[in-house]
């Protein structure tokens, strides 16, 4: 096991962060509720912050595009997307800093959409104060972040498949198909599960076994 | 079937459970029990000698008891593997003075009553969770008669007894009169869509189940009178209308009404009292046999696998996904995957295309032959660390050692490391880093937030997994709730370091909430266990302080409690209100006090 620059240390502080915030309309979908130039605008002026834009679709190529075409022009050192939840589109965003040559680690996400425009669609101004709000959180987050870099680690390939119904039985051989080794559990004596115990089988009409 | 059998890339462990799991995305530990045979597996032909001499005579459970076997059987014709296996518990012993008369059927020699149960443990880099379902019992819907009237049987009876393997050789009778039903009556929704007894979710196959078996009647008995009583019939599927509308150009009869009763006729036949929605009127159906459309539940043993591999499930108890729509197959937990009714109820198509998905999910992962570990985990500060050992003692995955006798600094070892942080939050001299949730990383973002009207606003910390994801999917689910909330991201709710909470009142938040997975639940083992005893412990200096606890709140939100978490919102909202400058100003003056002038 092998560690791989395990930076951990901070960036030094001798030259001022230099941060890029992006305000994702999502379409209608944040742009509805919040108002993303505004956002944008009073964004701006925080703190290290050297650009500050809305945009129609961050996740989108043509919105990634600019985002990293930004960082080079600008020399940007870190990131925050404002749009959707990390949940979903933070691994798309580290790979476009990855991308950009900057740490994926350097990345912040606001969520205002699940946390924001789609929970308070009855209040845009109130929804508007606070996706600033969740933004100027972010970027004071994301001037304290470090680069981090994953570490490497071996890994076996071989699959354990839980139940030995009709899904169990079709991923076992997937798997095994492909030279992946499988442990097929079962708990009763037999694999099959309840499609054995089937007579005909829709939608073909024929039987299950 | 016989394929796995076969394959020599495919080890199958039959009669077998999970008992434990250890370790993480790449490196499982997973101890399996498999319980004895008594017949060995390889040597046994399935001759079925054995059978004949075999004195026990139980229900069979593959023919759902309509029929019977012997206490050493195959389960069934096709079972893989072929082999015979004991039921010690009915078994009479092998003491041949009792019986071992299959010991001495047995040319082969394969039984062997000195066989033991055995723990197995299996190295594996990605799990593939495929338990199936358990169907829903229609006992307890008294109106429908099953076990009151022998001629009412669930779909999967019916399966059996139109099977040509089955108890009757596909011979379809009542069970009364062991006689061909001139009419059959199916009753749709049995267990499912129900707001009472049952389960509240449509169970997806039944539908087309019924339909099916309607076809294979009319194949049989083109002139048997079939009725179906239903709610809505949902045939969504690729060439599923088709099904339906040969039924019903068949002559299947689709009533729509599910029926308030059933009453049992002098012949046995079965009394079906339904108002048929489409007329408005009562109508009564004689039928010679019912048929019950049963639904599907989670597997029974679906709640103990969850929290051995820290999985979540949705109100329904079925398994969570990471993504309804984007990660429709995976875990939350990183090298998890779910195929068929694990995951929802489904038929055999779609839990064989989830099956081959999950598969390619799990290659995916892990066909370069190693894998990029987060690097979120914690670190040691040397010169701050005073070796109390605390990190160590609560650290869910053992990741951490101190010497405290010879006074050597904690080291985490970072492959172990998950990354919950609770080491951060309990260390008592500052000396543990969170990477990228860093006490000023998280204390700067709550700051920030309370930089302006900290008084109208509410501070949440919400753990990565469930908290956190609950909120997304109060988001997904279009729940409005008070837009003073603000959350905080976190992995686990145990990296909620006290002095974030105390920085926060000092900040003059109103009200504070921290937010986990629920006991049990915990996406690192049992982090969370730590964050109720800090909370306890801080209400308690809450109390002492003079400062009113309950403006700490801690509460457990999953990743399905969307509407939880908008309600809890809207509580918090409650609570807020009622702290009034004034209280806030208080506390503030009590939190600045120096140390010593508190007590």
């Amino acid at each position: 096991m092998e560690a791989v620059n395990l930076t951990t240390s901070p960036l030094s502080n001798e030259k001022a962060e230099r941060i890029g915030v992006y305000v994702c309309r999502c379409g209608l979908n944040i742009a509805q509720t919040v108002d993303c130039g505004e956002v944008a605008r009073m964004a701006s002026a925080l703190e290290n912050v050297v650009v500050s834009k809305d945009i129609g679709y961050a996740c989108s190529e043509p919105g990634q595009h600019e985002i990293v075409d930004d960082i080079s022009e600008n020399s940007l050192d870190r990131i925050v997307i404002a749009s959707c939840s990390p949940r979903l589109h933070e691994p798309t965003f580290r790979q476009m800093l990855q991308r950009a040559g900057l740490n994926p680690y350097l990345l912040e996400m606001a969520n205002l959409r699940e946390q924001c425009s789609w929970v308070h669609m009855n209040e845009p101004d109130a929804a508007t104060k606070k996706a600033f709000d969740l933004v100027k959180m972010s970027v004071s987050r994301v001037r304290l972040l470090w680069p981090l870099t994953p570490e490497r680690l071996p890994l076996i390939k071989r699959t354990m498949v839980i139940g030995g119904g009709v899904a169990g039985i079709q991923a076992a051989l997937d798997l095994a198909d492909n030279d992946y080794e499988v442990a097929l559990v079962e708990k009763s004596p037999s694999i099959g599960g309840i499609m054995a115990t089937l007579d005909k089988t829709f939608p073909t009409m024929d039987c299950s076994i | 079937m016989t394929d796995v059998g076969r394959h020599p890339k495919i080890t199958l462990h039959t009669m077998s459970e999970i008992s434990d799991v250890k370790g993480y995305v790449g490196n499982f530990k997973v101890k399996i029990l498999k319980r004895a045979r008594y017949v060995e597996e390889k040597e046994c032909t399935a001759c079925g000698d054995c059978v004949k001499v075999c004195p026990v005579i139980r229900p069979d459970e593959f023919n759902m008891g309509l029929s019977s076997r012997r206490a050493i059987f195959s389960p069934f014709p096709q079972a893989v593997p072929s082999a015979y296996a004991i039921n010690i518990n009915e078994c009479l012993g092998h003491n041949p003075s009792v019986c071992a008369k299959c010991v001495e059927a047995c040319d082969k020699k394969c039984i062997n009553f000195h066989m033991s149960d055995e723990e197995i443990v299996e190295e594996v880099g990605t799990i593939i969770v495929a338990t199936g379902l358990t169907p829903y019992d229609p006992t307890e819907l008294d109106e429908y008669g099953y076990t009151r009237f022998q001629n009412v049987l669930t779909s999967l009876e019916f399966e059996r007894l139109v099977n040509a393997g089955g108890p009757s050789k596909g011979k379809l009778i009542r069970p009364t009169d062991r006689k061909p039903p001139k009419s059959v009556g199916f009753i749709q929704c049995v267990g499912s869509r129900s707001l009472g007894k049952g389960k509240e979710y449509c169970s997806n196959t039944c539908c087309m189940n019924t339909i099916k078996s309607t076809l294979v009647l009319k194949e049989h008995f083109p002139d048997m009178e079939i009725k179906v009583f239903y709610i809505d019939i949902r045939a969504f599927g690729k060439g599923f209308e088709d099904l339906y509308m040969r039924s019903k150009r068949l002559g299947v009869q689709f009533i729509r009404g599910l029926p308030g009763n059933v009453e049992e006729t002098a012949e046995k036949s079965m009394r079906v009292a339904v108002e048929n929605t489409a007329t408005g009127k009562l109508e009564f159906h004689d039928l010679d046999m019912l048929v019950l459309a049963i639904g599907m539940e989670p597997a029974k043993g679906t709640r103990k696998l969850q929290e051995m591999l820290g999985l979540q499930l949705t109100p329904d108890g079925f398994f969570l996904e990471a993504h309804p729509k984007l990660q429709p197959v995976d875990a939350a937990t990183r090298g998890v995957f779910y195929a068929g009714c694990a995951e929802s109820p489904k038929d055999i198509k779609e839990s064989v295309t989830q099956a081959s998905a999950a598969a390619a999910r799990a290659i995916r992962l892990m066909h370069k032959g190693e894998i990029l570990t987060e690097p979120i985990t914690s670190e040691i500060d040397v010169n701050l660390c005073k070796s109390c050992g605390k990190c160590a003692e609560v650290c869910p995955y053992n990741a951490i050692s101190v010497n405290k006798k010879e006074k050597i600094p904690a080291v985490v070892n970072t492959a172990a490391c998950a990354g919950c942080g609770t080491c951060a939050a309990e260390c008592a001299f500052d000396a543990i880093i969170m990477n990228h949730y860093t006490d000023d990383q998280i204390t700067h973002q709550a700051n920030s937030m309370l930089e302006e009207e900290p008084e109208s606003k509410i501070l949440v910390f919400a753990c990565n997994w469930c908290s956190y994801a609950g909120a997304d999917y109060a988001g997904v689910s279009r729940l409005q709730y008070p837009s003073n909330v603000r959350l905080i991201r976190t992995m686990c709710s145990g990296r909620i370091d006290e002095k974030f909470i105390w920085q926060a009142f000092k900040k003059r938040a109103p009200v504070v909430l921290v937010s986990g997975c629920h006991i049990g639940d915990c996406h690192y083992i049992n982090a969370n266990h730590w964050t109720e005893k800090r909370i306890a412990k801080v209400h308690k200096k809450m109390e002492k302080l003079g400062i009113r606890p309950d403006r700490l709140q801690l509460k457990w939100i999953s990743a399905a409690e969307g509407i939880l978490f908008s309600e809890f919102m809207k509580r918090m909202e409650e609570l807020r209100k009622g702290v009034s400058v004034e209280e806030i100003d208080a506390t503030v003056a009590i939190l600045e006090k120096p140390e010593k002038e508190k007590k």
